[in-house]
């Protein structure tokens, strides 16, 4: 995949494992999203891996009526996934109709093709506010 | 040098709206020999030249190359990177030039044609890739998108509505009308916003700013030199930058921007207040952008953007006159030059030659630019020299 280096490799690798994988700080335990070499928080190189919970809350979102290209067929909901672990990811929240979506949301995160291509994190509700 | 011993001398605007005649390239050129014609300078007198590089037509070297085309032989080049906050950012480097001696006479030129020269599902993909290629764009996310989430959080944290927004239009048809220049002109109500085709929920396609042809250009040298061209000096009061993240993924408050950097930074250079703004040229490429700028400049409080837009504060008659040009969501918008023509309607507001949109008075205007989905940003104080 084109601009993949071995760092984000990692990220992707998760990915083809069901793995919602980002980074932790070693020394100053800050989480990142996306994958740095440095902790943006700290300047440390010390970040490891770590398999994120996959729950996270839905921090804004837009239904978009017009798609972005014909891989794109619309309504299609992108957000930004606030997650359990304090970082914010865009994904899109699917499993539910985009009128029903609203900030706040509980949700989980799902492996799905998108935009007729690779598997990518997206989320669909929470089984609790199913 | 002190900033304010720079002068803006030449102002032009090429052929706007649908240009098909002539590409971004030939406008570019155009626009810079117009404004140093108007200026009253000989294209000699020009050792600067400051671009910025065309979406449509991108060259490796642009400043050279329009140089080249125009004829110009200047000591100094620079193309800048593209974004609408550039524009301003470009303006600050012109006068940072002129103050350190690099360049005494620097033209600012900016062109580009989105809507002849580009197809729109072209022109959708190449404002999309302002997305980070790897963690955004794979989600299809459109430039409506990105500000329709940014929306969404400012209508979560304060009550905006939708109406609310839609104002933004009401007011840029408002001034567009009284502009002949301007590529939409017919005035509009909040209901026909609501009611326009939804593009990314919350926003309507009367929340987005329009595709455009054109382009404009500005000519800056020392104050010393202006007291002997034709126009009266405008000058460079004070200037701010703010830069909280690129990517809206990575923004840590939707709702409050940079703008709130850079908006301090230029006020307290120019030694003065929110207040004593007469005229502030906005960047409106989306209602909710115009929006949170009113409030993270300091004319309104944060959240009451939404009531400042619905009072008709920025309309003609309102108590601070936004975008009397009809700003990018009415008049002009090729893309990254967009923010120009907030520049050379101020410099005509100065000028007294602003027509049935002139102001009475004006002492201090502020422009404000801003790249990237909310996240660069650019102030600008301009008065009138002493």
């Amino acid at each position: 995949m084109t601009g993949v280096d071995q760092l984000n490799q990692v990220y992707f690798d998760g990915i083809a494992e069901g793995q919602l994988r980002i980074q932790r700080c070693g020394d100053c335990g800050a989480h990142q999203f996306y994958p740095r070499v440095v902790c943006k928080h700290c300047g440390s190189e010390q970040s490891h891996w770590i398999v994120a919970s996959g729950q996270g809350k839905v921090s804004s979102f837009s239904v978009v009526r017009r798609g972005v290209s014909a891989d794109f067929p619309a309504p299609y909901v992108v957000a930004l996934i606030t997650l359990e672990e304090g970082v914010t990811m865009m994904s899109h929240v699917v499993d539910v109709e985009p009128d029903q979506v609203a900030s706040g949301m509980a949700v989980t995160v799902a492996f799905r093709p998108v935009g007729g291509a690779d598997t990518r994190p997206v989320f669909t509700p929470a089984l609790a506010s199913r | 040098m002190d900033l304010s011993n720079v002068a803006i001398v030449g102002s032009f605007e090429t052929d706007l709206g649908i240009v098909a005649d002539r590409g971004p390239m030939a406008l570019g050129v155009q626009a810079a020999l117009g404004a140093i014609a108007d200026a009253g300078l000989d294209a000699s007198a020009i050792d600067g030249l400051i671009t910025c590089n065309s979406l449509v037509t991108p060259v490796m070297y642009h400043a050279e190359a329009t140089a080249e085309y125009a004829g110009l032989t200047p000591d100094h080049c620079l193309s800048v990177g593209t974004g609408g906050g550039t524009t301003y950012t470009a303006l600050r480097y012109a006068a940072a030039a002129i103050q350190t001696g690099l360049a005494t006479t620097v033209v600012v030129s900016m062109a580009d044609s989105m809507r002849s020269f580009m197809t729109r599902d072209r022109a959708m993909a190449v404002q999309s890739s302002s997305g980070h290629p790897l963690f955004e764009q794979p989600y299809g996310p459109t430039v409506p998108a990105y500000y329709a989430l940014i929306a969404r959080a400012h209508m979560d944290a304060f009550g905006t509505t939708e109406a609310q927004f839609a104002e933004a239009m009401v007011s840029s048809r408002a001034w567009a009308h009284q502009n002949s220049t301007a590529q939409y002109r017919e005035r509009v109500t909040v209901d026909e916003v609501l009611a326009s085709k939804p593009i990314a929920d919350p926003l309507k396609l009367l929340d987005c700013s329009i595709v455009s042809d054109g382009g404009a250009a500005v000519v800056l040298t020392t104050l010393e030199r202006a007291r002997d061209l034709p126009h009266a000096p405008i000058v460079l009061k004070g200037y701010g930058e703010g830069h909280h993240y690129e990517h809206i993924s990575q923004a840590t408050d939707l709702t409050r921007s940079a703008a709130v950097d850079s908006g301090k930074a230029a006020f307290k250079q120019a030694g003065i207040e929110p207040a004593d703004i007469e005229l502030a040229q906005l960047y409106d490429c989306f209602s909710p952008a115009l929006l949170i700028q009113l409030e993270d400049l300091g004319f309104c409080d944060k959240g009451a953007g939404g009531d400042f837009l619905a009072s008709g504060a920025t309309r003609p008659g309102g108590v601070l006159p936004v975008n009397t040009h009809g700003g990018m969501l009415s008049h002009c918008h090729p893309g990254n030059p967009g923010a120009m023509f907030g520049l050379t309607e101020a410099i005509r507001q100065y000028r007294g030659a602003a027509g049935t949109r002139q102001l009475s008075h004006l002492e201090h205007t502020l422009l404000h630019a801003q790249g990237g989905i909310m996240s660069s940003h650019a102030t600008v104080v301009l008065g009138r020299a002493n």
